[in-house]
């Protein structure tokens, strides 16, 4: 599929229609391995904005927007489509199904939630014994996942079968400066990143990757940096933000990132060290258009960069993030502030991008 | 070589090179090799790559690969009252760090402290030490979140024995460059790779034996001793030699290389070492299974005390390294 638009690049902006878009994201179903609600959002969206569109065989999309410029870097920006969730996997009749987890999720975090299940978003519950039933010691124990079941009632058994996914049922709300919904982790990357490609700066070959199955071992980055090649890449993504303030009034100096701090940029997670001339791109970046910006307390997790900067002869990569409190649960929540200022910072960022960068020594 | 390596060694050692900000000790091992190598190129992680010698009709193109990486801290957060928490870079272990002192890539010094024991029988967590970097407020800390340094030590000469932060791997860097000097008339393309991000992952070996593409990968790197008091149950000792690998706890050397390796030591009379270690891998096993698979082998230095600031290895294992490198390079290997 392709189809060639040239239109005069303008500032990528979150207005009412943005919203608009990141609640459709939101709401759709995409646990690992079927991205598909997803994928149809990002290919309609985008389908008149691009060069080159391919879904490849993994299910990425990867879109090419060329610049006009001379000299160009090739820069692979990647946001995964994917989202944790469940997957049946027995059917005990009368509705009643056994479960597993796609990607990382807290048993502690899922009993009693409603969820939706399969394409057509079957509605259900995680149940779990209620408090009136409860002795003393039972309310001391932690749930385990055996004793779970999603209950979608009589005649769930024709609604639904074995390896279908389920989801959080939660539905996307704006609440003044916030945004609470299920699956921001990488929803609001998305939807960024479909925003850049609608303004894509000539400077610079865009190369966009929405990615598969991310959150289970970034598979689809994988393949599609390979695909790719790029001169540079940037994974834009979702982060934990545990700001809250601790029981005992002590410092809180274990918080991932803040929220309305900005973007938070990435030096190192378990599986990618920065590029540190990227690093400096970014900050310098912010500081001279005014954006605030944090680092990601250095530590665990990963995101697409880990997989992407090794591939062929390496790839000068960095992550930067949207702060979120919550993320993989029920219920996350993210600043409005947070989310224009990434995209700014993004779009600020790759703009003035150049192969001199490239030729500095790399820190 | 002889006195020389040894000066060559020292000014390695105490360079600072954590995982990812290798500049410093890149950027040092370039002046020494720059009038011996045939073609020099740096990649775009990083790894600094060096040719020499052309492929003969009978020669291989092989891959000799080091890393120039050591373990290190990074920053997390800095508090109130200025000291600054942190987390490893690559495997820091917890009861080797509290009390030492650190550099920063700019120069700047901090001791790691930590908060009140209430159990001395236990190990502290590193979540639970800081870097006092003598500031006392955000405001005029010298450092920032995401800032990394490496451990700070003076190397120490014990008889024949080198001790020091970083031997693992600048003793590696050592040997190659050695050998990259001393080779003459061999069969072969030689690609020397001094390779970044070993400690995290051998990220920069994936990334270089793409690039390189070659017939053979050997690593040179460190590995454990069985040789000290309750210690890890192991064959290899202290100044017997370097160890020819068989394998480790992520690679299975080809068997051929190992052939060859321990023929080449013997041809020469050079005191040699099986090497079987059960944990921890190297760079030969990004080097082994990079394109369609690379026969990859690795010799080992021996090394007490690993990721300590006192990593202990023989100079003679060290000169007996390039050595063998040198005499297996020299003829012909046929696969």
């Amino acid at each position: 599929m392709t189809t060639k638009k040239q239109s005069t690049p303008t500032t990528p902006q979150i207005r009412r229609p943005q919203l608009r878009l990141l609640e459709r994201l939101c709401n759709a179903v995409a646990v690992s391995g079927d991205e598909s609600e997803v994928r149809k959002i990002v290919i309609d969206e985008l389908k008149t904005h691009v060069d080159d569109l391919v879904v490849d065989n993994l299910g990425n999309v990867l879109i090419t927007r060329s610049g006009n410029a001379r000299n160009r870097l090739k820069v692979m920006i990647a946001a995964h489509m994917d989202e944790v969730g469940f997957m049946l996997t027995t059917d005990e009749d009368d509705g009643l199904f056994r479960f597993d987890f796609v990607g990382g999720i807290d048993v502690r975090q899922i009993a009693g939630k409603p969820v939706i299940v399969g394409s057509d978003h079957v509605p259900g519950v995680i149940g779990l014994k209620p408090i009136h039933l409860l002795s003393p010691d039972e309310r001391k124990q932690n749930v385990s996942l055996e004793t779970l079941r999603i209950d979608m009632g009589p005649g769930g058994s024709s609604k639904a079968q074995i390896g279908e996914r389920a989801t959080f049922a939660t539905p996307f709300q704006r609440t003044g400066p916030s945004i609470r919904a299920k699956a921001l982790d990488d929803r609001i990357g998305v939807a960024s990143l479909i925003e850049l490609v609608k303004h894509a700066p000539t400077t610079i070959d865009l190369q966009a990757a929405f990615t598969v199955q991310e959150e289970v071992g970034l598979r689809g980055a994988r393949v599609a940096a390979y695909h790719f090649d790029p001169d540079i890449a940037i994974a834009l993504d979702c982060t934990p933000a545990y700001d809250l303030p601790t029981w005992d009034g002590s410092e809180n100096v274990e918080y991932n990132t803040q929220l309305d701090k900005g973007p938070a940029l990435y030096v190192a997670d378990s599986r990618t060290l920065s590029d540190p001339r990227l690093i400096r791109h970014f900050v310098n970046t912010a500081e001279i258009h005014n954006i605030p910006y944090q680092f990601r307390q250095p530590g665990g997790g990963g995101t697409d960069a880990g997989t992407i900067h090794r591939q062929r002869e390496g790839i000068p990569s960095i992550s930067i993030s949207v702060p979120g409190r919550y993320l993989h649960t029920a219920g996350s929540i993210c600043r409005m502030s947070d989310w224009r200022n990434t995209l700014s910072l993004v779009y600020n960022a790759i703009h003035s991008l150049s192969k001199g960068m490239l030729k500095q020594p790399r820190g | 070589m002889g006195h020389d390596m040894k000066k060559l060694i020292a000014s390695l050692v105490e360079l600072s090179g954590p995982s990812g900000y290798e500049q410093i000790v890149r950027a040092y091992i370039k002046t020494q090799v720059e009038t011996i190598a045939d073609e020099i190129s740096i990649d775009p992680l990083g790894n600094l790559i060096c040719r020499k010698g052309e492929k003969k009709s009978n020669g291989q193109k092989v891959m000799l690969a080091a890393h120039m990486d050591e373990i290190g801290v990074i920053v997390t957060h800095i508090d109130e009252q200025g000291f600054a928490r942190f987390t490893n870079i690559g495997g820091v272990f917890p009861e080797y760090i509290l009390g030492s002192r650190v550099r920063f890539l700019d120069g700047t010094l901090g001791v790691i402290g930590s908060e009140r024991l209430d159990d001395r029988t236990k190990v502290p967590k590193i979540t639970q030490m800081y870097l006092d970097v003598g500031s006392d407020s955000p405001a005029n800390s010298p450092i920032k979140i995401g800032d990394v340094a490496a451990f700070y030590r003076p190397m120490t000469i014990l008889n024949d024995r080198l001790v020091s932060k970083s031997m693992d791997d600048r003793i590696g860097v050592a040997i190659l460059i050695e050998t990259m000097r001393a080779l003459d008339n061999s069969p072969h393309e030689v690609v020397f790779v001094f390779s970044v991000q070993e400690e995290v992952g051998l990220r920069g070996a994936t990334t270089a034996a793409f690039g390189v593409n070659p017939d053979i990968g050997i690593a040179v790197d460190v590995t454990r001793t069985g040789d000290t008091p309750k210690g890890h149950k192991m064959e290899v000792v202290l100044g017997k030699g370097p160890a020819i690998k068989v394998r480790d706890g992520g690679m299975l050397s080809d068997p051929r290389i190992v052939e060859k390796l321990v023929a080449a030591a013997k041809r020469k009379r050079i005191p040699h070492q099986i090497e079987i270690l059960l944990s921890g891998t190297t760079d030969a096993r990004a080097i082994q299974l990079t394109r369609s698979g690379v026969p990859s082998g690795c010799i080992s230095v021996p090394c007490r005390y690993l990721h300590s600031q006192s990593e202990m290895v023989s100079y003679s294992d060290a000169q007996n390294a390039v050595k063998l490198l040198l005499e297996f390079l020299a003829k012909p290997i046929r696969l």
